[in-house]
């Protein structure tokens, strides 16, 4: 279907499957029981892994495919952002002219970016993309939020205010983001015995463009630019010596996976019309690459898994205080309740990061492929209990996912 | 590698899965039945503290955090009550708030907009909390502000001090019990004029975002009109922890007053390179150089020890002061955590209280009719003296205290000793003043 050949197919269902039963999958305990505490299925998280999961997926592209690191992708999300918000402020609340403009502004000056990094590879290339990602965020953070020019609104964030322009805010469409009329924050809640499901317009918008976005992904990963793509990450001297120019290709896959971030930083400003420098920090750079390596670098699923992943830990572990933990160890006698408590704090709360972390080397260290990994050797145990004779390699080269 | 074949059935495939996906939407068009964002309709109401627990106001933070669970436990009818005895409004009972057991989630804003929005909106959306409290930024406060009043739920500020937050950012779904920054200006002016007398010149080095330069503006303004002339004003990044070379140009700028518009971690550091650089001991156009720290905390205060003896700044409120409400809050944070409060662990604590009384005397949890109640009440007893939640911008006017860093500390916590307490009417402004003209409150919006 749809030029693919059936194993990816399949995978693109299953992608499809996982975001629209989103709302299903991520609230699996009812609500009021000790474990809704767990429950990802609200909006705006649901909106995040998707939002994340294109803004590593557009990564992976350069990355996994290339080799090049870029430390500076999140330049590209917060561009993106910025230019959403001021469609937002000039034109007027639909989504689609901001998401466009978010996309083709973060194009360009990826474009810009790597038609300058790109002259340097390795760790040279790395260093250089996280110069002009820290430049963008003191330029957003202080330097273009002056009074006398005020592109960005600093720290607080570019936000719409009511004496904005909007020369397109017809008189009855409504006063947040919207798709032609439909805001961005309906919610449609289904309650079904002790369960409640929320269904989210914001989300199901993003959910729709990540299965296209994954789409281009594998057809990029399967096509011949694709190859050649591969052919630089595994020796590009050799390419080189072969009088085959590479630098077209490279800067081709950068402004490629710039537009992503982009477009996923414009979906997070139409989610929630404000964009804040911190979104260009060097952190949430660092934070793509820790999504695309633990959940497998080059893969195409991979850096859906990682973001949903760290997505997960940030909102939900941050947010267990101590009080839930004397509440889930209440039936221990006090002195013991006491101690677990005590053990256990370090990790959860504030010390989400520490948590994080320690999943991270588990997973670099016994996992290098990344999560999909692990769930490949989770598959291949089960497939060998049932049948021991289809693990047999067959014969000829395959791609590495 | 590419499929290029274009076939009936797979032209019809992709036509089924691109149907259903733009079909999707119409199940949002049915509206839900709820009057407002997250009506209560158990036996509890659960508020959302929203706090910087990580990061460089990660202290304040905590401190914030503490005085809010406090301050449910008082609501519950648990502990010794603390300021509900001594609150002017008799609504609250210690029964929670309208009968229903108050409950608390937390978030952790990494003082950051975007986290502090996605925590906020986790507590909205998740836990169906009925109203935001807390934080320790003003870009933060202006950010999720905005998020409560776009999500139809009351935003109670935690410490803000910029003017925008009840400025050209104020919202009506928000409102402010901290002072701010045309206040400290307003407050220290006149202290500074009677102890360096009227003819300075000041040198301000200036913390460079939105919260800097409304302070740098505000004081600016207030020492101009006492007669002092402004040398120069000198953005420092926020990220910057060595503000040597930033000292440096000061001694030999003519300068005889060092202005520090730094809060936090930033003021820890320039203040203490200030006094490296010996600028104290200074004399220059033949007056002893001084340096003027116009927001100071506790906390602060602490972190910079030795360096902050004899310096003065403004505060929103001290544990030390000595009237009712301060006694009876400083006694239950004292027995619970060991420690004397904070002055943003006071605002947030009043600011529960405050909302839960709003609640009361509405009849509603309704947002609208929160801020009907909250507007232009006058109350008393929580700490600050006579306080006035003004309607026009959703901002309280009261007492302001100018502070000195104390010489001879008694003990770990009595770092900071109270020179004047400035009187509310000092302090009062126009709420089309200049440096707050711009913004509109709009319409309270109760959501749903």
């Amino acid at each position: 279907m749809l030029g693919l050949n059936k194993k990816d197919t399949s995978l693109l269902i299953i992608v499809a499957l996982l975001t629209l039963l989103a709302p299903f999958i991520l609230n699996p305990f009812p609500e009021g029981s000790a474990m809704a505490q767990f429950n990802a299925g609200y909006p705006d998280l649901m909106q995040r892994f998707v939002i994340f999961g294109i803004f590593a997926i557009g990564f992976n592209i350069l990355f996994g495919l290339t080799g090049y690191l870029s430390f500076g992708h999140a330049a590209f999300l917060g561009v993106g952002s910025y230019s959403a918000v001021w469609m937002f402020k000039l034109l007027s609340y639909n989504v689609i002219p901001a998401i466009a403009l978010s996309v083709v502004v973060a194009g360009l000056f990826s474009l810009l970016i790597g038609f300058v990094s790109l002259r340097r590879s390795g760790i040279y290339f790395s260093i250089l993309t996280l110069a002009f990602a820290q430049m963008s965020f003191a330029l957003a953070y202080s330097v273009l939020s002056n009074p006398k020019f005020n592109l960005t609104n600093g720290e607080t964030g570019l936000q719409v205010y009511a004496d904005d322009p909007q020369i397109l805010q017809g008189a009855n469409s409504p006063d947040l983001p919207h798709l032609f009329g439909l805001p961005m924050r309906a919610t449609y809640t289904m309650d079904v015995g002790a369960w409640s499901f929320d269904f989210n317009a914001g989300y199901y918008l993003c959910a729709v463009i990540m299965m296209v976005v994954f789409y281009l992904a594998i057809r990029i990963f399967r096509s011949p630019f694709g190859m050649m793509l591969r052919a630089v990450k595994s020796n590009q001297q050799r390419m080189n010596y072969t009088g085959l120019n590479s630098k077209p290709y490279t800067l081709a896959a950068f402004v490629i996976s710039g537009m992503y971030a982009g477009l996923a930083g414009g979906l997070m400003a139409a989610m929630d019309p404000l964009a804040g420098a911190e979104r260009m920090q060097w952190t949430a750079s660092g934070e793509v690459v820790l999504m695309t390596i633990l959940g497998g670098t080059g893969t195409l699923i991979g850096p859906v898994l990682g973001a949903g992943f760290i997505k997960y830990f940030e909102n939900i572990f941050s947010k267990i205080n101590d009080n839930v933990l004397h509440s889930w160890f209440a039936f221990l006698p006090d002195g013991l309740e006491d101690a677990v408590v005590f053990l256990i704090h370090p990790f959860i709360g504030k010390g989400w990061h520490l948590t994080l972390g320690i999943l991270f080397m588990l997973v670099v260290i016994y996992l290098p492929g990344g999560l999909v990994e692990g769930g490949q050797r989770l598959l291949k145990r089960f497939k060998r209990k049932k049948k021991d004779t289809d693990d047999a390699p067959s014969g000829k080269t395959e791609p590495a996912e | 590698m590419t499929n290029k074949n274009v076939t009936r059935r797979g032209v019809l495939k992709s036509g089924a899965v691109a149907g259903s996906g733009l079909a999707l939407p119409t199940i949002f068009t049915a509206s839900s039945a709820a009057a407002f964002t997250n009506e209560p309709t158990g036996s509890s109401v659960t508020l959302g503290f929203n706090v910087p627990q990580t990061g460089p106001y990660a202290e304040e933070g905590n401190d914030e955090l503490l005085a809010q669970q406090l301050a449910v436990e008082h609501l519950n009818g648990e502990g010794d009550g603390g300021c509900l005895n001594t609150f002017s409004s008799k609504a609250l009972k210690g029964n929670g708030i309208l009968g229903k057991k108050v409950e608390f989630v937390t978030g952790d804003t990494q003082t950051k907009s975007d986290a502090a929005r996605a925590s906020a909106k986790s507590m909205i959306e998740k836990d169906g909390a009925i109203m935001i409290n807390g934080g320790s930024s003003s870009g933060v406060a202006v950010a999720v502000q905005g998020l409560c009043q776009e999500a139809g739920v009351i935003f109670m500020a935690g410490l803000t001090h910029a003017n925008d937050t009840t400025g050209k950012d104020k919202k009506a779904n928000g409102f402010r019990h901290f002072f701010n920054a045309y206040m400290s200006g307003a407050a220290l002016a006149p202290v500074l004029a009677a102890e360096m007398g009227k003819e300075r010149r000041a040198y301000h080095l200036t913390a460079d975002y939105n919260w800097g330069w409304t302070q740098e503006e505000s004081i600016v303004a207030s020492t101009e009109a006492l007669g002092w002339e402004t040398v120069n004003t000198v953005k420092t990044p926020l990220a910057s922890t060595d503000f040597s070379s930033y000292i440096a140009p000061v001694l030999n700028s003519g300068a005889d007053v060092l202005v520090l518009n730094h809060y936090g971690g930033n003021m820890v550091n320039s203040l203490t390179n200030a006094i490296q650089f010996g600028l104290l001991d200074k004399v220059a156009n033949g007056k002893d150089f001084k340096i003027v720290v116009p927001l100071y905390s506790e906390l602060m205060a602490a972190g910079a020890g030795e360096n902050i003896k004899g310096v003065l700044g403004s505060m929103n409120w001290n544990w030390q002061l000595q009237d009712e409400g301060t006694k009876a809050f400083v006694k239950s944070f004292g027995e619970k955590y060991g420690k004397p409060p904070s002055n943003s662990a006071q605002t947030c604590y009043a600011q529960v209280l405050l909302y839960a009384d709003a609640v009361e005397r509405a009849g509603t949890f309704n947002p609208c009719g929160v801020v009907e109640a909250l507007e232009d009440f006058e109350f008393d007893g929580l700490g600050n003296g006579p306080t006035w939640y003004r309607g026009a911008d959703h901002q309280c006017f009261k007492d302001v205290l100018v502070v000195r860093g104390n010489e001879n500390p008694t003990n770990a916590y009595d770092t900071l000793e109270i020179v004047e307490i400035t009187p509310r009417a000092q302090v009062e402004y126009d709420p089309e003043h200049p440096m707050f003209a711009g913004g509109e409150l709009g319409k309270c919006n109760p959501g749903a």
